[in-house]
């Protein structure tokens, strides 16, 4: 994005700006609150947390104590991994599943595309809680609750993901697919060599999108996991919560500071595209 | 396993046109399309009708049998003072986060827009909340609000002023989880403001100002607002639906108390269904949530198809 200041030049003096800032600052610092207090809790003896509530800097640092409390006490490693395979188990289902489908609908005559696609606008009102309860029945009956593929299965299908990368493929020119044919490339490496490395903007965006919903998920994990194994970064928050921390604000905002962190600082390194990716994706709500 | 399709000669010769409808060509395309198809019916469409057909049975999980029940599950709800107060507090927290984080997105966005500096720091600031475990952050809003040693209550007690328990009681907790989802929802809104002020002329204030409009506030409303129309829309119906999914805060901060004081529609039908494992019932609340949503979808097709082209 471009600046655009709107009459007044961009390079106005600081001093005719501050109110301007000024005001955003406030804003700012409200909005930077619960990570202030979650930061600085976090470095906090329990004592302090509990004496001077309004102070930001502990007189005592208690950093070990709280995160080395954390990692004692739960398997905070294993969370942020079953997180990391989980959301990277869900991309890749729903990249290998939807951009193929997305091709056939935006460069492929066939007899059907009219009712696939009318399908897969129908699929796209279809909230994700809708699915859930029968999904829940099915995986308990055939034993599947609590594992990677309960909380991996239902989203590997993407209508969303079909929908945007098929708006994306129609935009490349077809003498790029027609040249690849003449080639002898086959219809599925036409798709993997030629189409995806053209739409690698609408890929980098989609899959920013997915990882955060899903790395956020609270409601699916928590039907489909119950046991420590498979838990999720959210659900071993919300676990170290009622189990070991209560009241211990500390160790809790440790817990916290440490799921939160990766995607914080990914969304910091590449701020744009993180941006593009979850406006994009918008009408997904 | 598509690969093969394509290379008889008759395809290959055929250079101009995309695959065309012959039979070749679509069961290449309904190859291509198969896992998608397969996924797509196990674990949207399958599951989606089922839960239609639940709505209208007593079934309770681990049940051997079932009744069909007709319209039992809906007569139900209307005498169930939790699930009508998770229609009413779920209409009241849309109601209070829709309005007041577009607004306060607009500002930011119109703030952020009228200069070059901070640009891009102010924006990371306010769109952090998207991209944060909400878990994690409900329970930094949880020690915040803390009744007694949260620090809102501590500066409000320097001040002599009033410390309500903001998640316990039943005047607050709506209020609360509400300004949570404004502050979840502001940094979203904000960036599509922005994204649509981008898109809005440079010459139109120009001439706004030739023609007397001298004033911020009244190029805004001559400019800016109507400009911004299509974006605001397209903004109140997102933020809509977004809001009315409304379900981790209220999971993690409140259960639906105190005594269905924030009880919510997503929250009643995950109790029903995932507690008390009463499918039927859960069942038709997700058909609640569902018609609703559809409605929002709907006004915002519509909305949009009539009010966005400006020429």
């Amino acid at each position: 994005m471009s600046t655009h200041p709107t009459t007044e030049s961009a390079d106005r003096g600081l001093l005719a700006d501050l109110p301007r800032l000024l005001l955003l600052s406030v804003f700012a610092l409200l909005i930077l609150a619960p990570y202030i207090w979650m930061i600085a809790v976090s470095v906090k003896p329990q004592s302090e947390v509990f004496t001077s509530s309004l102070s930001l800097i502990p007189k005592q640092f208690a950093a070990a104590e709280n995160y080395g409390k954390v990692f004692a006490q739960v398997p905070i490693g294993l969370y942020l991994l079953n997180g990391l395979i989980v959301c990277l188990g869900i991309l890749a289902f729903q990249i290998a599943f939807a951009v193929p489908a997305a091709y056939a609908l935006a460069k492929l005559e066939f007899r059907g595309r009219d009712t696939l696609f009318a399908f897969v606008m129908l699929g796209l009102l279809v909230p994700v809680q809708v699915p859930a309860l029968p999904l829940y029945m099915a995986f308990a009956n055939v034993g599947l609750l609590n594992s990677y593929t309960a909380l991996i299965a239902p989203f590997t299908i993407s209508v969303f993901a079909i929908f945007l990368f098929r708006q994306f493929f129609k935009a490349i020119p077809d003498e790029l697919i027609h040249a690849a044919r003449l080639d002898g490339m086959g219809e599925s490496s036409i798709v993997w060599r030629v189409i995806v490395p053209n739409a690698l903007p609408a890929a980098t965006a989609f899959a920013i999108f997915s990882v955060v919903a899903h790395w956020n998920d609270l409601y699916w994990p928590l039907i489909a996991v119950n046991k420590g194994d498979y838990y999720t970064p959210a659900m071993g928050v919300l676990a170290f919560r009622s189990q070991e921390a209560g009241e211990d604000y500390g160790a809790l905002m440790a817990a916290s500071m440490l799921v939160t962190a990766p995607l914080v600082v990914a969304f910091l390194i590449a701020q744009r595209r993180f941006i593009e990716g979850i406006t994009m994706t918008g009408l997904k709500g | 396993m598509a690969d093969a399709a394509l290379t008889d000669p008759s395809a290959r010769a055929k250079q101009r046109a995309p695959a065309r409808a012959d039979t070749s060509g679509t069961v290449v395309a309904w190859l291509l399309s198969a896992p998608a198809i397969i996924a797509y019916v196990l674990m949207l469409l399958a599951p989606a009708l089922a839960m239609l057909m639940l709505a209208f049975t007593d079934f309770e999980f681990g049940a051997r049998t079932f009744r069909w029940v007709g319209f039992a599950n809906f007569a139900e709800m209307l005498g169930d003072r939790g699930a009508m107060a998770a229609v009413r507090n779920t209409a009241v927290y849309v109601l209070f986060v829709t309005p007041i984080s577009i607004a306060l997105g607009l500002l930011l966005a119109v703030l952020i827009d009228a200069g070059a500096r901070g640009r891009t720091v102010f924006r990371a600031i306010f769109f952090l909340p998207v991209v944060s475990l909400t878990v994690a952050m409900a329970v930094a809003w949880q020690y915040i609000l803390h009744p007694n040693i949260g620090p809102l209550n501590a500066a409000l007690r320097m001040f002599g002023a009033p410390t309500p328990n903001w998640l316990a009681s039943s005047e607050m907790v709506m209020i609360s989880l509400g300004f949570i989802g404004v502050w979840e929802n502001l940094g979203f809104n904000m960036v599509l403001f922005l994204a649509g002020l981008t898109a809005i002329p440079r010459d139109l204030y120009a001439a706004a100002e030739v023609d007397g409009a001298p004033g911020a506030w009244s190029r805004f409303w001559l400019v800016t607002w109507p400009m911004l129309g299509p974006t605001t829309l397209f903004v109140v119906t997102i933020t809509t639906i977004r809001s009315i999914r409304v379900f981790d805060t209220v999971a993690i901060l409140t259960q639906g108390g105190p005594n269905k004081a924030s009880e919510v529609l997503l929250h009643t039908m995950y109790v029903e269904g995932f507690q008390f494992f009463r499918m039927g019932y859960s069942a038709a609340i997700t058909m609640l949530f569902l018609a609703v949503v559809l409605v929002l979808m709907l006004i915002q097709t519509r909305l949009i198809e009539r009010r966005v082209h400006y020429g």
